[in-house]
């Protein structure tokens, strides 16, 4: 599973430059689809709650910070750690700040 | 799923042409002085679909998906303001109830209204009210969706010069109350003279800058073509005058990628490679000059395309029909009696009547002293009449004059061309 953190701010890019940003991101996938490595994945919205303790206390989270947000996951197909970390080579988001969290999917046997 | 769809079945500049019908829509329901609320709803729309098409592939129909969240969007906000009287005036009592709101919303985006929307904002950007070099700026930012930041890049200033000159169109659209209309009867043509010009000064910042990044000034003059048709296309501004000022622009821009070298140097109109020139667009400028001539009219657009169809169907620099060109710089030189216009006309003698007649005139024009393509010119009518040493003063002269690093090279070239003997 690849988490995504922050990378791109909205405010103030242009339209031409949101339209490459997805270009190349969509390239990205592309090319993680074609080569069977692409599983699904889905964005996130910003915002959302975090509900912490016994007493259930429910509050906007959960990060405040826009590099801190998760923007999208997703779940990839790869052998191992080192050839799911060279499958982010092509992410778009590194140029502004975002970082990929990789983890790998537990599996139960049972 | 993702890995069905790809990269190329996005249109190029779809964003940035959708943000600018958006916006134009969006303002004409929200009223023009809530044009930046206009403008955050299209920043939210483009965002959700950056985020969403990334993950999901891109929907069949784009500009369709793009309206309709955007339309959300609008229904949002005007629920949940409910200061109709204040957000649209016109509209507010459609608006105010939930029979009427969404299909009062809807009907905005319908194509032709769409297009209609598109030519009020070409109007109220190019409002008298608001001074010229912030017209400019207001076009791009919002009909052809230019950052601040991408508008200063083009402009060669700094985003806060471009962040000031919009800001001050965004103070007299709310203290002159601008409004997003057509302008009908008397009013109209004045108005739309104020348009083309602006039009025709967006496309001469595009054809003329020496910016260093081809790409931009591309942009510039696509975006002045893409407004000057949507005219073409509304019957009361089609008129014959807008269909001249867009066969100009076709024939110039036909020339866009002759005029400069793989190096980034500007290539002089005598050593174009002409079959470069771009066809297509040529047609295209010989169509909209015979419309415009249909029309019984002849504005200086008129004039400025002749010649430029002239240029354009030469064969070669010394078969260009030189006289013909001559006199219509002299027609174009009695309706606008200015120093370039003049400059032109006697850099046109020299090859339809001669040199000597040339120089003449050149020297006879007062209040180019300070413009690098003036020196340049007698330079090289002296250069010609092999006067080295007087083309080498005036070549000095105009390097002194230009920041532009290609015209520098370029005259750096020909001075030392007066040394060699």
């Amino acid at each position: 599973m690849l988490i995504f953190q922050g990378g791109m701010s909205s405010e103030n890019s242009s339209p031409e430059f949101m339209q490459a940003q997805m270009g190349k991101w969509m390239a990205w996938i592309e090319k993680l689809s074609k080569a069977g490595k692409y599983v699904s994945g889905e964005p996130l919205l910003p915002g959302g709650k975090l509900i912490k303790g016994k007493s259930k206390t429910v509050t906007d989270g959960p990060y405040t910070e826009g590099k801190e947000v998760v923007g999208g996951f997703f779940i990839v197909n790869a052998e191992n750690y080192d050839e799911a970390v060279k499958l982010c080579d092509d992410y778009p988001g590194y140029e502004y700040g975002g970082t990929i969290q990789v983890r790998q999917v537990m599996k139960m046997d049972m | 799923m993702a890995g069905s769809s790809t990269v190329n079945q996005i249109v190029d500049h779809l964003f940035r042409h959708e943000s600018g019908r958006m916006v134009s829509v969006l303002s004409r329901l929200l009223g023009f002085q809530n044009l930046e609320a206009a403008q955050d709803i299209v920043q939210d729309t483009l965002l959700q679909a950056m985020n969403t098409w990334g993950y999901n592939g891109i929907p069949e129909n784009p500009s369709a998906w793009l309206y309709r969240v955007a339309k959300n969007k609008a229904i949002d906000l005007l629920r949940r303001q409910k200061k109709f009287k204040e957000i649209s005036p016109q509209y507010s009592y459609l608006l105010q109830s939930e029979y009427t709101l969404s299909s009062t919303v809807n009907n905005f985006f319908l194509d032709d209204e769409i297009q209609d929307s598109q030519l009020r904002m070409i109007f109220a950007c190019s409002h008298p009210s608001i001074p010229e070099e912030s017209q400019i700026a207001l076009t791009l930012k919002t009909l052809c969706g230019l950052s601040i930041h991408e508008i200063a890049k083009a402009f060669l200033t700094n985003d806060e010069t471009i962040g000031k000159r919009i800001y001050r169109a965004k103070e007299k659209i709310i203290s002159e109350k601008i409004e997003l209309s057509v302008p009908q009867g008397k009013e109209l043509p004045q108005r739309l003279d104020v348009v083309l010009k602006c039009l025709y000064l967006l496309f001469n910042e595009g054809y003329n800058s020496s910016h260093p990044d081809k790409l931009i000034r591309e942009d510039l003059c696509e975006e002045a073509i893409r407004l000057t048709y949507l005219l073409t296309l509304h019957p009361d501004t089609n008129v014959s005058r807008a269909n001249a000022l867009l066969s100009l622009m076709c024939f110039q821009a036909s020339r866009l990628q002759a005029r400069v070298d793989d190096k980034g140097n500007i290539v002089l109109l005598k050593y174009q490679d002409r079959s470069k020139w771009y066809k297509p667009l040529i047609e295209r400028g010989t169509v909209y000059l015979e419309f415009a001539s249909e029309l019984g009219e002849a504005s200086s657009y008129h004039i400025e395309a002749a010649i430029a169809s002239l240029h354009a169907v030469a064969p070669t620099f010394e078969q260009t029909d030189w006289r013909s060109i001559y006199h219509l710089y002299e027609s174009l030189y009695e309706m606008q009696p200015a120093p370039i216009v003049a400059l032109n006309k006697a850099i046109a003698s020299a090859y339809a009547v001669s040199k000597e007649n040339a120089l003449e005139q050149l020297l006879k024009i007062k209040g180019l002293e300070d413009y690098y393509l003036y020196h340049t010119s007698i330079g090289e009518i002296y250069f010609e009449m092999k006067d080295k040493k007087k083309a080498k003063k005036f070549y000095e002269t105009a390097l002194r004059l230009t920041s532009s690093h290609q015209e520098q090279e370029l005259l750096m070239k020909k001075i030392s061309s007066c040394d060699a003997v």
